[in-house]
């Protein structure tokens, strides 16, 4: 079965995290909703693997949970 | 000149019937003379089982309703004796333009596979489509087939009982009574049967209205499909352009939910909109305007006892991807040769419960795929219509994403995968072949494999011998070689040197092997009719 990196893989997360944010500057709510969501399908196509993006898709539904939701 | 869907083409004439002290029994009764009950009634009549069709109405579909016809759906035509009418009146089209706000983001062909007889489908209006069935369905009755069409019948009052059905039935000249040892009721996505007998239709509504105008225009338009996602001369919504024969365009027009619907199909309100789409100055007429909204959803079974729901009273679909008359189609396809055995002795009753099982199967993958575009062309949540307009904006820069613009899905006929009929599967030889899946077409010697099928079952061998001694009810034997049929070869034993298939009479595998082997034939053949329950069905 096909993983999903889960270990650390970003060699600098510092600039990425800020190359991230970068391109949402100056950007409305909504243009910043639609950038991230082309980011998901770029993402997303160059993955490919179903299982991985499965697994992704799961992780990121269940982490950030309030206990009562 | 009258529309021919404002003619009478099977008026209404007395019967016998009518005057019958004793209610006359018939071997089938179906009802509605759509495209599901007349392709029925020829299927039958074809096999040799006697059927008489009641409609309330006269003449065919009002407006053109549906307009893609599937390869597939052709395929059965042919079958039914009315394939190359339908395909030279029809429009074969294989170009697209998608369209976002004020932009084409891209085009597209749809490259159909070669080596087919049909092409991928044709745009051919619903009016012309049920007048080709009932020609055929005239000319097999002047013929002397056991097939009759009566006009302006319609079916009040139903009684199921466990040997017959029985019918009451309203007429110009009042009512008369018949009974069906069989019924099948393809009486339309409102079924009075269905709601006669009680009967649940569980499904999704979707909130939100169509407008469909067929206009009659000479512009030079090609002819090609076109998509709008949220133009400007349709806010927020989509558009569909689309070609039929004799110069009628469809045009079809999301308006939303919140709608005046009477207003909106005025005339005064229906040409600026189309105006704004085509421009000012093409000149146009409207052939047929109308609103509608549409539901996903399927009865629970189709079959309950002696009658058996086929068509739009079954299940209905959005029209995105047509796969309305072309899946009731398939539902014909499916149900009239086994009916037709089990009438006929030839197979038991249970062989009619494995139509429920594969026809429900075929429905359920239909709402699935119309559900899937129907999210997407009209987005039901704020997030559902940032990734769609996500994959809209990058469509037009980048090919991966065109894969996922879903404006409505080519309808192919489904695979009966895990079907109770379904026998041996040799490993080795394609999976697009696998039992259970539709037959493809190939080029066999001068002609095409579907037209040299049997009635009933086939058995087609690939680069070995069948033997001499004889197979079961005589079923129809077709031999192919590699070098004379090399396509044939390839879509069926693929890297195997020799393939041996049996072939359904609906044209659907139903077992193959690699070599012939009479025991494995007659076994999967008893399975297939019925005759012995296979492993799937327990
Ligand atoms: C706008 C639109 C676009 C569409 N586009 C497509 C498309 O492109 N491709 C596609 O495959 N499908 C399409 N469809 C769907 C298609 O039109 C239907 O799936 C198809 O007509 C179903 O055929 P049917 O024979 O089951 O039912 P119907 O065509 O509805 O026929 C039912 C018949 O039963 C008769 N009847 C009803 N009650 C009684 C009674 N009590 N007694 C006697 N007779 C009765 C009626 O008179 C009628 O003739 C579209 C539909 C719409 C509305």
């Amino acid at each position: 079965m096909a993983n999903l990196t889960l270990s650390r893989n970003i060699a600098d997360p510092d600039r990425f995290y800020d190359t991230l944010l970068a391109v949402h500057d100056e950007l409305s709510k909504d243009e910043s909703d639609a950038l991230n969501a082309r980011l998901i399908l770029i993402l997303a196509n160059h993955i490919g693997d179903e299982q991985v993006l499965n697994k992704a898709l799961h992780l990121a539904a269940q982490t950030g949970k309030t206990e009562d939701s | 000149m009258t529309k021919i869907f404002e003619r009478p083409l099977y008026p209404y004439t007395r019967h016998a019937d009518q005057d019958a002290v004793v209610p006359v029994r018939h071997k089938v009764v179906i009802i509605g003379a759509g495209p599901v009950g007349l392709a029925a009634a020829i299927d039958l009549a074809q096999r040799g089982v006697p059927v008489v069709v009641l409609d309330e109405n006269d003449r065919v579909s009002f407006g053109s309703r549906a307009i893609c016809f599937a390869k597939r759906t052709l395929e059965i035509l042919d079958r039914l004796g009315c394939g190359d009418v339908a395909t030279e009146k029809g429009v074969t089209w294989d170009q697209g333009r998608v369209f976002f706000d004020e932009r084409e983001i891209y085009n597209f062909h749809l490259l159909p596979e070669d080596g087919h007889k049909r092409p991928a489908f044709i745009n051919l209006q619903q009016y012309y489509f049920e007048q080709f069935l009932v020609e055929r369905a005239q000319a097999l009755a002047a013929e002397g087939a056991p097939l009759e069409i009566r006009g302006r019948n319609r079916v009040e009052a139903i009684g199921a009982h466990p040997d017959h059905v029985r019918l009451e039935i309203e007429t110009p000249e009042g009512p008369y009574e018949v009974q069906a040892e069989w019924l099948i009721a393809c009486d339309g996505a409102n079924s009075p049967t269905r709601r006669m007998m009680g009967l649940d239709f569980v499904g999704r509504i979707f909130e939100d209205n169509f407008l469909i105008a067929d206009v009659i225009m000479q512009a030079d338009f090609p002819t090609e499909r076109w998509f709008w996602f949220d133009p400007p001369f349709n806010r927020g919504q989509s558009a569909l352009l689309h070609k039929q024969p004799d110069n009628v365009w469809r045009i079809d027009l999301q308006l939303g939910w919140d709608i005046d619907r009477e207003a909106e199909k005025a005339p005064e309100r229906v040409i600026p909109r189309i105006k704004q789409m085509l421009g000012e100055d093409v000149e146009f007429e409207l052939e047929w305007v109308s609103i509608y909204t549409f539901q996903c959803r399927r009865m629970e079974r189709f079959r309950h006892g002696r009658v058996i729901f086929a068509g739009d009273a079954a299940h209905q679909v959005s029209p995105f991807g047509a796969r309305g008359a072309n899946s009731g189609l398939q539902d014909v396809d499916n149900l009239c040769w086994k009916l037709a055995r089990v009438i006929q002795g030839r197979s038991p009753n249970w062989l009619i419960d494995t139509y429920d099982f594969e026809r429900v199967y075929g429905a359920d993958e239909n709402i699935l795929n119309s559900t899937r575009s129907t999210e997407f062309i009209t987005p039901k949540s704020e997030i559902s219509r940032i990734f769609r307009d996500a994959v809209l904006d990058l469509a037009e820069t980048q090919e991966f994403a065109r894969p996922m613009v879903n404006s409505g899905r080519l309808s192919v006929p489904c695979r009966y995968d895990d079907g109770p009929l379904n026998g041996a599967g040799a490993e080795g030889l394609p999976a697009r072949m696998r039992p259970g899946a539709p037959l493809s077409d190939a080029p066999l010697g001068d002609g095409w494999l579907l037209d040299q099928l049997g009635p009933d079952f086939t058995l087609l061998a690939i680069d070995t011998d069948l033997p001499d001694r004889p197979l079961p009810e005589d079923m129809t034997c077709l031999q192919a070689t590699r070098a004379v049929s090399p396509v044939l070869a390839e879509r069926y034993a693929g890297e195997q040197s020799s393939a041996v298939y049996l072939i359904r009479p609906d044209q659907h595998v139903c077992a193959r092997w690699v070599q012939f082997d009479a025991a494995a034939v007659e076994a999967a053949f008893l399975q297939a009719t019925g005759q012995s329950r296979g492993e799937a069905h327990g």
